[in-house]
């Protein structure tokens, strides 16, 4: 076990200092100036402009060595700095990001967990008959073909204009202020079920595809015809392929995450909804490169501690990675 | 009675898989509209043919955009620039992937664990931030770059399924046989190993051409594709910005997005189909 | 009779058409008698074994009949045969090695697997630990996972297990195949051990390799694309066989210490026919050395001696 999870670490350092050095990397050798046009669009005098940008030049930490501006980026990571919006100038990105955070969380994680869990199940019910198979499996392959974004602009045009039951943008109504009360939380799930229901749908299908395939191995193998010659119920045999099965995805899980970041984005530019997605659309449109190499690192961050949590599962619930780590019984 | 010969043999399959025969067909109908689609229509993309917000009529099948530009024009330039991502992209993505996963799998030892640890990293990373990153700082961008970069990060997935059936065909007795009989390395990747593989290497390609135009899809939405050519993404993109939905105007975010499910539903249908058509075992009575 | 087979016939159905892999055999097994079933790849010895306890696709049940301890079991009915599966007849099938749950301690598998068959686990695990004592196994291995054990010792925990409820039959189907010489004998011994102790009544050792079965079968059955071709006591099987394919099988086994410069090493020259489209008539006829007219008919099997069953056209005039 040591060496399984010694290894992961070691993944997971040089995934992050990668990811970091790529982070800083990219605004300093892309072409364009990102101070010269904040100045550009204050529209100021020559010397005013030119005092100004010098004062940004030295807030952004841009006059001093290349080695030593990577040096101070790894300084300030650690101290919780990811620098200073331009866009919404002064403040710190990592504000802006911690604001959009919850509703991430509020969207992904029930849209992960319940996907997850639905299509898994239902993979197995198809496995089992062939006419559940056969309504199961088509379903399953257009969901998962279905683009994010078009899920997402379909059920909005459905729910939010033809049958106006719905609201398809925003996190919650605009004329209210976030506060503890029941219309408030109401507002919130209501503008909430739209962007779930698209993340949730297009991760259903291909968890159900997956499991569905998994299980028919699953009953392919020798313990599931050695259990039938042995006249074990159907029951007893299915409730181990199952078992079996989900190990495969409970990793599909840990490599689906790339494409659920990618897909939680467009369907928050979709619906407006203020996560770190639609705050990455912001960013890029208003040229706010600091905001955007925030918005990337928190995204990476994320990304490596919900794989760790993944293998930490994992390792809990496939025993063999436990007994065979001890070496032999 | 004598046995059909093996190439007959595997046609006679293919044409019997209902799945293949689908997906095929599906995929067909769309290739041919982006070839021929062009040629249908006398207006170029971004032309201005007639006020705009028209529903689908007679003279224009899928109606305008809010600025008067011919949707189906649209569509149809666009589906041809989603194919050439998903060939292109898909074809790096696979090549590379062929590259890094059979060498791993092939020398094992040091080898493979240093490519398969930078594997791991490039596949933990999601590939889509990175790309806005890089698409983000680029004034201007092209076709080719689109799928060179969505090729460069799509491998880690072709690499590691390449790696494992390399590993599984190098220990298989028939290339011991081969080994033992004195072949050279080279000769036994050529004559024994890579046979077996192309039918492998087929579906692998399949599922990173589908992978490819989801990925260009996601980008050319958020703004970020080519600068200078319409896509099928971009049309959508367009679709949300100049509220298609409020003004109702499904013909301009209807057929892009279904497009690119009927393609790429197809091509993961395809997929199923051919495997059942290699792998005997999977095919149903 | 403990097993009495009829007729049985079971094709395998694949997309070009039905394999006859077994074709109308007939024959019966007594009490406590360890029968050896012996012939080359494909000739349908695993397909015997198999239908009399999961016959599932691909094979097709087309017809005949068997009867255990005087009951017919219903072999072409996968819901009713699970009266007779485990209790009755049993099976250390040829993938043993991997019969086991790899996510499961095997004592929860036991468990599990016996109360799904309505047999009490708490009341079984002293008969239980038994025989695991009897196999050389420690009771530690219930409590640990299959990837934790040795080939040798997974199979002999097969072994237990598909025999803890007293079957009235075993079949065992090349359960020393991927084993050392002699870890070959320890098992073969062990059956014969399960047999004499009255854990199984009866056995049908499948298997290519005659030498076992000279070592634990009282009688041997030969059979040849799909049809028995002889079935006798072992030692008129080895010594004095009838069937000319028989012949030819025994004398191309390979004595110990002989050299290949004294003695070259003879194979049966030819091969077995294709089941697609089986030939008429005796199935060995291409290959036989003895071959006449005659063999253009099929042959039955028939009891030339007492216990000695032959499907011989020549034998049979021998006999007349």
């Amino acid at each position: 076990m040591r060496r399984y999870f010694g290894r992961k670490l070691l993944i997971y350092i040089f995934t992050f200092v990668l990811a970091v050095t790529i982070d800083w990397l990219i605004p300093r050798f892309m072409p364009g100036n990102p101070i010269q046009i904040l100045i550009s669009r204050a529209g100021l005098k020559a010397e005013s402009a030119n005092l100004i940008y010098s004062y940004y030049i030295q807030a952004f930490g841009l006059n001093v060595p290349i080695w030593q501006q990577y040096l101070n980026f790894w300084n300030a990571l650690f101290h919780g700095d990811f620098g200073i919006s331009i866009w919404l100038f002064p403040q710190p990105v990592i504000q802006i990001i911690m604001r959009a955070v919850p509703f991430d969380v509020l969207l992904l994680l029930p849209a992960i967990l319940v996907s997850w869990f639905a299509g898994n199940k239902f993979g197995a019910y198809a496995a089992r008959s062939k006419w559940l198979d056969n309504t199961i499996s088509p379903l399953g392959y257009i969901l998962t073909a279905t683009p994010y974004m078009w899920l997402g602009i379909v059920l909005g045009w459905l729910f939010g204009i033809i049958l106006r039951i719905l609201p398809f943008s925003g996190a919650y109504s605009y004329a209210m202020m976030p506060s503890f009360s029941w219309a408030f939380v109401g507002s919130l799930l209501e503008h909430w079920i739209l962007p779930f229901a698209s993340l949730f749908l297009v991760m259903f299908g291909g968890w159900a595809i997956g499991m569905r395939n998994m299980i028919i191995y699953e009953l392919e193998a020798d313990y599931s015809h050695y259990l039938e010659a042995l006249g074990a119920p159907k029951k007893l045999i299915r409730q181990y392929a199952f078992r079996n099965a989900i190990l495969p995805q409970i990793t599909g899980l840990a490599l689906q995450l790339g494409v659920i970041v990618a897909g939680a984005l467009v369907t928050e530019i979709v619906f407006s909804y203020p996560g770190i997605g639609y705050l990455i659309l912001q960013a890029i449109q208003n040229h706010d490169y600091f905001l955007l190499q925030g918005c990337f690192l928190f995204i990476i961050i994320g990304v490596l501690l919900a794989n760790f949590a993944i293998d930490i599962t994992y390792v809990l619930v496939d025993p063999r990675t436990r007994t065979g780590m001890q070496g032999e019984g | 009675m004598p046995q059909p010969k093996k190439k007959n043999e595997m046609l006679y399959f293919m044409l019997r898989n209902a799945k293949l025969r689908i997906g095929v067909a599906v995929l067909l109908i769309f290739v041919v509209l982006a070839l021929v689609g062009p040629l249908l229509t006398k207006y170029q993309p971004r032309d201005y043919v007639a006020p705009g917000v028209e529903p689908p009529s007679s003279e224009f099948w899928f109606g305008t955009t809010s600025f008067g530009e011919d949707v189906f024009t649209q569509f149809v330039y666009g589906l041809r620039a989603t194919f050439i991502v998903g060939l292109i992209g898909g074809g790096l993505g696979t090549l590379i992937g062929i590259l890094i996963g059979f060498i791993a799998g092939y020398r094992g030892g040091i080898v493979d664990e240093i490519l398969n640890m930078f594997t791991n990293i490039v596949l933990v990373i999601p590939s889509l931030v990175v790309l806005l990153i890089i698409a983000a700082y680029l004034e201007v961008r092209g076709f080719l770059f689109e799928s060179i970069f969505i090729g460069f990060f799509a491998w880690p997935w072709a690499a590691r399924a390449i790696r494992a059936q390399t590993f599984s065909l190098r220990s298989r007795e028939f290339v011991d046989l081969a080994r033992l009989s004195g072949m050279k390395p080279l000769k036994i990747i050529i004559k024994e190993i890579a046979p077996n593989m192309m039918s492998y290497l087929l579906l692998v390609y399949i599922l990173q051409f589908g992978g490819a135009i989801l990925t260009a899809a996601t980008l050319d939405f958020i703004g970020l594709g080519p600068t200078n050519s319409v896509s099928l993404g971009l049309m959508m993109n367009n679709a949300v910005i100049y509220s298609a939905l409020f003004l109702g105007m499904w013909w301009w975010f209807i057929p892009p997005g279904l497009a690119i499910t009927a393609i790429v539903g197809a091509l993961y249908v395809t997929n199923v189909g051919l495997d059942e058509v290699f792998n005997p075992k999977l095919r149903e009575m | 009779m403990s097993l009495q087979v009829e007729n049985l016939t079971v094709y395998y159905q694949t997309l070009r058409g039905d394999v006859h892999a077994l074709e109308s055999t007939t024959f019966g097994i007594a009490d406590g008698e360890i029968m050896g079933l012996a012939g080359e790849s494909g000739c349908g010895k695993s397909t015997l074994g198999n239908s009399l306890i999961l016959l599932k696709p691909p094979m097709r049940f087309v017809g005949g009949r068997a009867e255990l301890d005087n009951e017919e079991l219903p072999i072409w009915d996968m819901e009713k045969m699970n009266n007779f599966r485990f209790k009755k007849i049993s099976t250390i099938p040829q993938y043993a090695m991997n019969a086991m749950n790899p996510i499961r301690k095997i004592g929860k598998m036991v468990s599990e697997l016996l109360k799904s068959r309505k047999v009490d686990f708490k009341s079984t695990l002293p008969e239980l630990k038994r025989r695991l004592d009897l196999v050389e196994l420690s009771h530690d291995v219930l409590n640990m996972y299959p990837i934790e054990l040795s080939g040798g010792m997974k199979q002999r925990m097969v072994m237990v297990l598909s025999t803890l409820m007293n079957p009235s039959l075993l079949i065992a189907d090349e359960i020393t195949s991927a084993l050392d010489v002699s870890t070959q004998k320890a098992v073969a011994e062990m059956l014969v051990e399960f047999r004499d102790r009255e854990f199984v009544k009866s056995m049908i050792v499948i298997t290519h390799d005659i030498s076992i079965l000279y070592q634990i079968a009282d009688s041997i059955m030969i059979m040849y694309a799909g049809k028995l071709a002889e079935k006798a006591s072992t030692e008129v099987i080895i010594n004095s066989p009838r069937h000319p394919y028989t012949k030819l099988l025994i004398s191309s086994l390979p004595d110990i210490g002989v050299k290949y410069s004294q003695k070259k090493l003879t194979g049966i020259p030819g091969k077995p026919p294709l089941l697609l489209d089986p030939p008429t008539g005796c199935r060995f006829r291409e290959r036989c050395p003895v071959a006449f007219e005659k063999c253009l008919n099929e042959p039955s099997f028939i009891e030339i001696e007492k216990d000695h069953f032959v499907a011989c056209w020549k034998e049979f005039e021998k006999n007349a």
